[in-house]
């Protein structure tokens, strides 16, 4: 079977492998290079070393970008995962109409990042209009816009996650602690969460990943305004590859330290991932 | 003790009935403002239409207009089906070529794209817009093949795990009946791949559907998918037409919610199976 197969290389892996080299492979190494090159077109490549590097770092919308990027992921996360695990714990303690509100909840997760921006800069410029200001006056209104708006997108999609942690509680497990008289909260502390551990890392770690690549919602909100202050770090490795000429060394220099960092932070949650296994 | 059981039940109700109508309401104001004149909607997104501000289907028939709505579609559609039919028929073949044969070769693949898959978008954003210029890719159909090279990372990494757990007596029984490799694929394999194939067509559907920088860096400038008419929508001095913005927005927003009402079953099972093992 083995050996019999193996001849079909060409069939079988080939295109796949093709169209990874050209859309993948090639991009990435190549993106790899000219980060330490400048260039216009990626035939005029002339090495500069690490220059790219130093630049994006004394790069002032760069280091405002990783600023404005950290604070909304520690605030997104935190938000959406602590109402997704309330509306998982409601969800499944209610009896009635309950794949009703799991149907609603889970919706807009599936609308594309470019129209929920357009959907929320509406809403949030009609409020705002009350106050003769508008969502682009200050970085602080796209930064909470943003937070809204991720959670809207989101807590459906975690919610999910979480209820199917929460059913998989064994139910004699949490009688058990009913009839050792352990009150609602003692039974969540020390029964759920517990049990849980697993959704609960999955979901830190999406949401971690999705709002720190986030650029779509970004765009469309507030592009950046006022003056590249709202922008995130996607946005403005955007920015500097389209919006200004000659830097499309560091834009690419920016792109590896962002891939670096996802990257990190993919590794960490394999590393916990497989921890917890080797401890279940 | 029933009393109160049954007091809190309804306290519960209530709360998730008021979170839904929370969830609701963005969607439904776009709606409501789609049928108010242009000028009525910035001062006043949150008030009814009224016999002075309603406009009917002036802003849908100008927006289509302006941004080409049905054309938009048809390239959106086109794109989409395009390349998951092509995702789907490719990658599950090269996964499951690379779990049976084990060698060095296709240990290193299959770790290639596991590694792919925690690559950003902004990381080859650049180069892989200009190599699909060179290779003459930008165009409705060469950007099936960037999605599935750009694509193959997830659905190869979510068909292995799949074919591990098929037995391999089964395909052993076909080739000793006298199938070559291809017929056993595809006669035995393939079937039996369903269940994993609806979620992986599902993943890469949401993915490509709404995508906009990948489109837009690739083709855009002459071929225009619905996220990236209604950024164009947006303009270049700040100036929306937000009654034909509304209208776009309605018209974005339904066939996703068709799409999920029709299979809402497989969507959520889908999207979960992608997150817990992606």
């Amino acid at each position: 079977m083995n050996r019999n197969l193996k001849k079909y290389f060409p069939l079988f892996v080939l295109p796949t492998l093709a169209a990874f080299t050209i859309a993948f492979l090639i991009p990435f190494l190549l993106g790899i290079y000219l980060s330490f090159t400048k260039f216009t077109t990626v035939n005029d490549a002339s090495f500069v070393g690490i220059d790219n590097y130093i630049k994006a770092f004394q790069n002032h919308d760069f280091l405002n970008a990783l600023w404005f990027t950290t604070r909304f992921v520690v605030v997104s996360v935190l938000t959406i995962n602590i109402f997704a695990f309330a509306v998982a714990l409601l969800l499944t303690r209610g009896k009635r109409g309950t794949n009703v509100f799991r149907t609603i909840f889970f919706m807009p997760n599936l609308i594309g990042g470019i129209v929920l921006g357009y959907i929320w800069k509406l809403i949030i410029n009609g409020i705002l209009y009350r106050y003769g200001v508008t969502l682009t006056y200050s970085e602080n209104y796209g930064f909470w816009g943003l937070v809204v708006l991720m959670n809207w997108q989101m807590i459906g999609y975690m919610m999910i996650i979480y209820i199917a942690g929460i059913q998989n509680v064994p139910d004699d497990l949490t009688e058990a602690a009913k009839i050792d008289g352990a009150s609602k909260w003692q039974l969540l502390r020390h029964v759920t969460l517990p049990m849980v551990m697993p959704s609960i890392t999955i979901c830190l770690f999406l949401t971690l990943s999705n709002s720190f690549k986030l650029f779509d919602q970004n765009l469309a909100l507030t592009a950046g305004d006022p003056s590249k202050r709202s922008s995130m770090l996607a946005l403005d490795i955007y920015d500097t590859f389209y919006g200004r000429n000659g830097w499309e060394g560091v834009g690419q220099a920016k792109a590896v330290v962002f891939f670096l960092i996802v990257a990190a932070i993919a590794l960490l949650q394999l590393k916990i991932t497989r921890k917890k296994e080797v401890e279940s | 003790m029933k009393a109160k059981q049954k007091a809190s039940d309804i306290i519960i109700l209530i709360i998730l009935f008021c979170l839904a109508v929370l969830f609701l309401a963005p969607i439904f104001i776009v709606l409501m403002n789609s049928f108010k004149g242009k000028l009525y909607i910035s001062d006043a997104p949150f008030q009814f239409p009224s016999q002075e501000t309603f406009s009917g289907l002036e802003n849908y028939i100008e927006g289509i207009k302006k941004i080409k709505f049905v054309s938009a579609f048809g390239w959106s559609f086109l794109i989409t089906v395009g390349s998951v039919l092509l995702i789907i028929l490719l990658t599950a073949m090269t996964a499951w070529y690379i779990t049976r044969v084990k060698s060095k070769v296709t240990n290193a693949l299959y770790y290639l794209f596991v590694f792919s898959m925690i690559v950003p978008f902004q990381m080859v954003m650049f180069t892989m817009t200009k190599v699909a210029n060179m290779t003459h890719l930008d165009n409705p159909i060469g950007i099936m093949l960037i999605y599935l090279g750009f694509g193959s990372g997830l659905s190869v990494f979510m068909f292995c795990g799949f074919v591990k757990s098929i037995p391999l007596e089964i395909e052993e029984a076909s080739i000793i009946d006298g199938c070559n490799p291809v017929q056993t694929y595809f006669q035995v394999v393939l079937p039996m791949l369903k269940p994993i194939v609806i979620t992986v067509s599902i993943l890469n559907v949401m993915w490509i559907w709404n995508d906009y920088l990948l489109p837009y860096l690739v083709i855009g400038r002459d071929y225009k998918t619905i996220p990236i008419a209604i950024q164009y929508l947006k303009g270049g001095y700040g100036s929306i037409d937000m009654g034909a913005m509304m209208a776009m927005l309605v018209l974005a927003i339904i066939p996703i919610v068709l799409f999920y009402l029709s299979c809402q079953k497989y969507i959520i099972k889908g999207v979960t199976a992608g997150a817990v093992k992606g």
